[in-house]
C-alpha cells in the first residue's frame, strides 16, 4: 500500500494560500492547515466590539477557507512566543511595525515543529516571488526556507517553478508540472486560477490582515514603547492600540477615548487597570487614563473628555474622575474646544 | 458522556475558538462542550470549526444578559 504523503499549509484566510492548498491537493496530497494567532490578527475583533460594525460579516476567514478546501485547520496561540519576533527583528521592520521577514521565518519554524511532532512530510505556503517587498522577493524567501530549517521542505506551488527542485519533487511525491510559475505583485493570475478550481468568493484583504503594517497602529505601539522606555507588550496593549481615540496630551499619560456605545462597553473591562472619566451631566464616552495624572492634569483630562461627549458645547458640564479603587472626584469644567485641542496631540 | 462548561466571556476570536479546540483534544467522543461566550463572531466561527474537525453543534443560545451558548457533541 502507497503511503499518504502528507503537507500542512500555512492558511493565512486570503486567496494565495487557498490556491496554493488546491494545487496540491490536486496531486493527491492530504493537506492540514494551520493558522497562527500573533494578537495582530485583530481585524475581526474590531468588527465584534465597534457596535456600527455588529452587521458586518465576522466570520473568521481561515476557517471559511479550510472549510471550502475541505482540509481541518490548527489555530495556533503563539501571543507570546510573537513578542521575541516583534520586539528583536533579526531583518528589521517593513515600511511600518512590520517584521514581515522575521514573521514569516517564525511561522515557517513553528510549521517545522508541528509536522515533526505530528508525522507529516512537507510544508506548504501561498508564497509568490515578488508580491510583497519584504518578505516575497527570491533572496528573502531563500532566506526563510534557511532560517527556518525547512530548506527544501517548504514548498510554493504557486511560484514552485522559479525556484528549483524540493524534496517532495525530488522524491515524486508532487510534479513539477503540476507547480506555477507565478512572479510579481499582478493578482491577474490568482484570480484566474481561483475561476478554474471555481473559487468566486475569497477575502481580499488590504494589505493583509495584520496591523503591524497599519501607519496609524504602529505609530501608537512605538508610542506605548517610548513612554515605558522598553519594547514590551501584553495582549491588552495589542488590543488597547486598537480601540478609541488615543490623545498624548502630556508626556506622562494618554487618553483612550471610545468613539461609540460598542468600544465604550468593551472598554469597561478595563476599568479595574486604568482610572477613566466620564461626563455625569451630559451623554459621552468613556475615557480610559493610561499614565499618572499630576497637577492640573485632571482638569485637563476632564476638559477634553467634555470635548468628545454631547456637552461639548455646553458652558460648563460635570465629569467624574474614578481611580483604580473606584474614588470618584467631580470636576466642573469648560469642554476643550477645537480650536484649542492641538491635532498633535492625537497618536 | 459529560457535559464541560467552557468560559471565553469576553474574549473575542479567535480566541473562543482556539480555546474550544484546546478544550476539545482534553475531552472523550460523545462529550458535550458548552461555550459560553459574548462575541457575537462565535455564532459563526465555532460551528465552522466544527464543521472541519468533525464535531457536532447541538444548539446555540442567545440569552438576555448578551452571552451566547453554544453546546456541541465531541
Amino acid at each position: 500500500m502507497t503511503k499518504q504523503i502528507k503537507a500542512v499549509a500555512l492558511i493565512s484566510g486570503g486567496l494565495d494560500s487557498m490556491l496554493a492548498v488546491r494545487v496540491m491537493q490536486e496531486q493527491g496530497i492530504y493537506v492540514e492547515g494551520i493558522n497562527f494567532f500573533t494578537g495582530f490578527c485583530v481585524e475581526g475583533h474590531t468588527h465584534a466590539i465597534r457596535k456600527q460594525d455588529q452587521n458586518k460579516q465576522k466570520r473568521n476567514n481561515a476557517l471559511w477557507v479550510a472549510e471550502q478546501l475541505g482540509i481541518k485547520l490548527h489555530i495556533i496561540d503563539v501571543i507570546d512566543e510573537y513578542k521575541d519576533v516583534l520586539i528583536n527583528p533579526k531583518h528589521g521592520y517593513g515600511a511600518n511595525m512590520n517584521p514581515c521577514l522575521d514573521c514569516k521565518t517564525f511561522m515557517v519554524t513553528k510549521a517545522m515543529e508541528w509536522i515533526a511532532e505530528n508525522h507529516f512530510d512537507f510544508i506548504i505556503t501561498g508564497e509568490v516571488i515578488g508580491q510583497r517587498p519584504m518578505s516575497q522577493r527570491r533572496d528573502t524567501m531563500n532566506i526563510v526556507s534557511r532560517d527556518s530549517g525547512a530548506k527544501n521542505l517548504l514548498v510554493r506551488p504557486l511560484c514552485g517553478k522559479n525556484f528549483p527542485a524540493t524534496y517532495p519533487e525530488e522524491q515524486g511525491w508532487i510534479s513539477r508540472e503540476g507547480l506555477l510559475d507565478f512572479n510579481g505583485r499582478s493578482r491577474k493570475p490568482q484570480m484566474a486560477l481561483a475561476a478554474k478550481f471555481g473559487f468566486d468568493e475569497y477575502a481580499q484583504p488590504a494589505g493583509g490582515c495584520c496591523f503591524l503594517t497599519d501607519e496609524n497602529y504602529s505609530r501608537k505601539l512605538v508610542d506605548l514603547w517610548q513612554v515605558q522606555g522598553h519594547k514590551d507588550y501584553d495582549f491588552d496593549d495589542v488590543l488597547l492600540l486598537k480601540i478609541g481615540r488615543h490623545v498624548r496630551p502630556r508626556p506622562h499619560f494618554k487618553l483612550i477615548i471610545g468613539r461609540e456605545e460598542g468600544e465604550n462597553k468593551f472598554m469597561e473591562g478595563y476599568k479595574k487597570r486604568f482610572g477613566y472619566l466620564y461626563t455625569k451631566s451630559h451623554p459621552g464616552p468613556l475615557v480610559l487614563i493610561d499614565g499618572e495624572l499630576k497637577e492640573g492634569d485632571a482638569e485637563l483630562a476632564a476638559q477634553i473628555t467634555g470635548r468628545f461627549g454631547k456637552g461639548k458645547h455646553a458652558d460648563r458640564i460635570t465629569v467624574a474622575l474614578v481611580d483604580t479603587d473606584g474614588n470618584e472626584t467631580e470636576f466642573e469644567v469648560t469642554p476643550m474646544s477645537g480650536d484649542d485641542f492641538p491635532q498633535e496631540w492625537y497618536l | 458522556m459529560t457535559t464541560h462548561v467552557l468560559d471565553v466571556k469576553n474574549q473575542l476570536c479567535p480566541i473562543p475558538v482556539i480555546r474550544t479546540q484546546n478544550q476539545a483534544k482534553k475531552l472523550a467522543p460523545g462529550d458535550i462542550l458548552e461555550v459560553v461566550c459574548t462575541d457575537p463572531g462565535v455564532v459563526n466561527d465555532i460551528p465552522a470549526w466544527c464543521r472541519i474537525n468533525g464535531h457536532e453543534v447541538l444548539g446555540i443560545e442567545k440569552r438576555d444578559n448578551g452571552e451566547i451558548v453554544v453546546s456541541l457533541k465531541i
